[in-house]
């Protein structure tokens, strides 16, 4: 009875979906005050159903209630109570119902800062979001209904897939979500001031902060997914450039550029169209990703809901949203020509080859992304597009553009060139030229081609980052918070870069099969198999092995890698044992027993590896300083030099 | 021509692709299974039928055989089992049912309650047969050759589409072929 409630309260949302959207929209065109003012109460009033929704499915899973079929699939008495909690998100119909929740929860925080924002703008705002949502509600309810029931009900449940029994996957869907599903606040935002031709770049303003938090819960949600692959996953990647991973990366990518975009609209009125095409593009990749994800067109690790029944759906409801929106584009960008000019060494134009590079590197994602689907439609054979594709194609863009941070960061707005700028920049170059061939020669040696480049730009770009900070604190100015965002922005960048640049390039993997007492030397660190002994959970039956890693004798730690078999679904799960360190990370898989006491090992020692984690980590926290910072400078008054300042050194142009 | 339409005009040829992407997508395999085309793991089982003559691998050969993977605590089975009931009154193809980690007496009721599609029912209690099948979870399906070979593999509830097209062809062409 509880259940069909849940189902009931989806119903409500949907309804309310569908007046949020048609109230929004029509309110403003035919101006009419009073429906403009239900946009939001229908808004709050989606949330609380939504909520309720949740709520009873979460109820469901805590309360073993295997006549839901969704719960019995997912779910089993054996299951731990944290377990039935987050196997809420572990399957395809909670995905859907978790990313419905985040949007209204987005929703209403719009809703909650709208308050200064022109009414029918926000209300039209309100009504691209409802319609968003009335597309997923409608689309969970007829093709993916997690209240379903199981008639007769199961006697216990399937379990929940075990690599997704862990807790940083309690979290990973939910910030991942939060990430891309908050790009819908700009694409709406967007959309509004499409349609109502605006001329002037306050959109621009207004969009801005929704860009940025969305983007750093992305960063934060990818970094988790990644982290999570690392350790639970066992062969010791970080990043496979698997189909589900591009379809959150190519989002991020094209979030990064609109964000940079942005600031030159908002400053300078120019990019205007370019700006609400990242804006809608954006979001259509991630509408796009939910798409490749949840169909089966692309076969993926992650893809666990497999249906071409529902890709038909969704393809059907990408062509009413991304279609309608580029169709608005088409009509009324043309409108929004902007006539200042800029020289070619301005922050302007160094804003430009970011964004291009930018989106260049998300058009490389996603033409690797796509190749094997086009491939396959022109009847090629079978294609399979992995690293060896990815990694170095992703680089032409990517390199370019990290030479330009440095300089992008103080390059001044307008015409300037880089005014006093240029010789500190130049002694960070000279310092971060030390440092990085330093590193990449001396303490790691054995550098490939690029080593050495990726260090020192890594290094350049942390120390450029920190040249405005320094000079503000030397002549005792306060630094602004959308300054010190992006300062920190840009030191996560470069700690990312450094990460991957050594983990990419000194990192050492042996297999090998060993018995009890041998040892096998991995770099510096000697790795020797001690035995291991049966270890049997509630809910499986595993095997811990014991290995000791030394280091010129002296212990350094000891693994206990496991491998476990689950009961029920059968699954047999390798768990690496991982000793994490600032400057290494040393890891140790079990293969197979191969008899004789005999283990097949994999052992690793992968350099630098959390930088890529702590960089993403540090990106995130930039723009979260720089949207807090923005809040609390708006209440003082607009225009004043914190916000004239949002991206680096006050320029001549004042 | 207006510059501001190309990107609605990638995207419908992006449309376009996922559109026949999406037509195709049923005649992937999604997870190919690496006994494709290679012998059939050797096994010996207990006959839940019959406890005195267990049930051997070799025995199957010079028959096609479509062998299940199931048990009575599997979800998905339970939904499967009217499918591979039709399929035993095709009469086309024997059903061999790997009763996988599951307690016989529950099995044979829920034979008894449901009826009984197999032509045997071999009982794998500690999943050994399962893991050397490579079973990802249950149900699971193989379609095997009279000479012992595997030839294709489904994972998850067979449905009669997928038995039609995907199984049942296979079976006829190989006996074209002579093979």
């Amino acid at each position: 009875m509880v259940v069909e409630l849940g189902q009931f309260a989806l119903i409500l949302a949907l309804m309310l979906a569908a007046a949020q959207s048609f109230f929004g929209l029509a309110g403003p065109a035919l101006d009419r005050p009073r429906w403009l003012a239900a946009a939001p109460s229908a808004a709050c009033g989606q949330f609380v159903f939504v909520a309720l929704a949740v709520v009873v499915l979460m109820h469901a899973f805590v309360a073993d209630d295997f006549s839901v079929r969704y719960v019995a699939v997912n779910s089993n008495s054996a299951l731990p109570l944290f377990y039935r909690v987050t196997a809420l998100w572990g399957a395809h119909e909670g995905s859907m119902l978790l990313w419905i929740l985040v949007l209204t929860i987005w929703t209403m925080a719009f809703v909650a800062s709208a308050r200064h924002l022109p009414a029918a703008f926000a209300a039209r705002t309100l009504g691209i979001l409802g319609l968003i949502s009335f597309c997923f509600l409608l689309f969970t309810l007829t093709t993916s209904n997690p209240f379903a029931r199981l008639i007769p009900a199961a006697p216990d449940g399937n379990d929940l897939n075990p690599i997704l029994q862990d807790p940083a996957f309690a979290v990973h869907p939910p910030i991942l979500y939060m990430g891309y599903v908050g790009f819908s606040v700009s694409f709406a935002l967007g959309c509004a001031a499409m349609i109502e031709g605006r001329r002037d770049q306050q959109w621009a303003r207004w969009m801005r902060p929704w860009t940025v938090l969305a983007w750093a819960f992305l960063a934060c949600g990818i970094a988790l997914g990644s982290w999570w692959a690392y350790y639970e996953l066992g062969w010791g990647g970080f990043w496979a450039w698997d189909p589900v991973e591009n379809a959150s990366f190519m989002p991020w990518l094209i979030g990064t550029a609109l964000i940079h975009s942005l600031a030159v609209t908002e400053k300078r009125g120019l990019f205007k169209s370019w700006t609400l095409l990242l804006a809608v593009t954006a979001f259509s990749l991630s509408l796009v990703g939910t798409f490749l994800v949840r169909s089966g067109v692309l076969v993926s690790v992650h893809s666990f809901a497999a249906d071409p029944g529902r890709g038909v759906f969704i393809l059907v409801l990408l062509a009413v949203m991304i279609g309608g929106a580029l169709a608005l584009y088409a009509w009324r960008a043309p409108l929004m020509k902007s006539a200042v000019g800029f020289d070619l060494i301005s922050r302007e134009s160094f804003l430009l080859f970011n964004n291009i590079l930018l989106t260049i590197a998300a058009a490389v994602v996603f033409g690797g992304t796509l190749a094997p689907l086009i491939a396959d439609t022109l009847g090629l054979g079978a294609l399979s597009v992995g690293p060896p594709y990815f990694n170095p194609s992703f680089l032409v863009p990517v390199l370019p553009m990290l030479a330009l941070v440095a300089l992008g960061m103080h390059a001044r707005w307008r015409r300037g060139g880089l005014g006093d700028a240029g010789r500190p920049l130049l002694f960070a170059l000279g310092v971060a030229l030390l440092i990085g061939l330093g590193l990449a020669l001396a303490v790691f040696a054995h550098p490939l081609p690029l080593t050495p480049v990726g260090a020192v730009l890594a290094c350049w770009i942390i120390l450029s980052a920190l040249i405005d900070p320094i000079d503000r604190w030397r002549r005792h100015l306060r630094l602004p918070a959308s300054v010190a965002g992006m300062s920190i922005a840009h030191i996560g960048l470069g700690v990312f870069v450094l990460g991957i640049t050594f983990v990419q390039s000194n990192s050492i993997e042996r297999d090998v099969a060993l018995k009890p007492g041998q040892a096998v030397t991995v770099g510096a660190y000697q790795f020797r198999f001690e035995g291991g002994q049966n270890v049997d959970g509630p809910n499986y039956e595993g095997f811990r092995g014991k290995i000791s890693v030394t280091r010129n004798g002296s212990p350094v730690t000891v693994l206990y890698p496991h491998k476990r078999r689950y009961w029920v679904q059968g699954t047999v799960q390798t768990t690496a044992a991982i000793a994490p360190g600032v400057s290494r990370d040393l890891l140790a898989a079990l293969g197979d027993d191969v008899g004789a006491d005999a283990w097949s090992l994999r052992l690793q020692y992968r350099p630098l590896i959390r930088f890529v984690w702590i960089g993403a980590l540090i990106m995130a926290l930039g723009g979260l300083t720089a949207v807090i910072g923005r809040r609390q400078g708006s209440l003082v008054e607009p225009g004043t030099v914190s916000d004239d300042a949002l991206l680096g050194r006050p320029g001549p142009v004042r | 021509m207006n510059r501001f339409l190309l990107p609605l005009a990638a995207f419908v040829l992006l449309l376009a692709v996922l559109l026949v992407g999406l037509k195709r997508a049923p005649e992937k395999s999604i997870l190919p299974s690496p006994l494709i085309g290679k012998p059939a793991p050797q096994f010996t089982l207990p006959n839940l039928f019959d406890n005195a003559t267990p049930l051997q691998s070799d025995s199957l050969k010079g028959h096609w055989w479509l062998v299940n993977v199931w048990g009575t605590w599997c979800v998905e089975c339970r939904a499967e089992h009217a499918v591979l009931l039709q399929i035993k009154q095709q009469a086309q193809v024997p059903i061999l049912g790997i009763d996988w980690r599951d307690h016989d007496e529950d099995a044979l009721t829920w034979l008894a309650q449901l009826g009984n599609p197999y032509e045997r029912v071999g009982t794998d209690h500690d999943g050994k047969v399962a893991i050397d099948l490579g079973v990802y979870g249950a149900p699971e399906s193989f379609l095997i050759n009279p000479a012992g070979t595997v030839i294709y593999k489904h994972i998850g509830p067979l449905t009669m589409p997928v038995w039609q097209h995907e199984f049942l062809p296979r079976v006829s062409r190989a006996s074209v072929s002579g093979a």
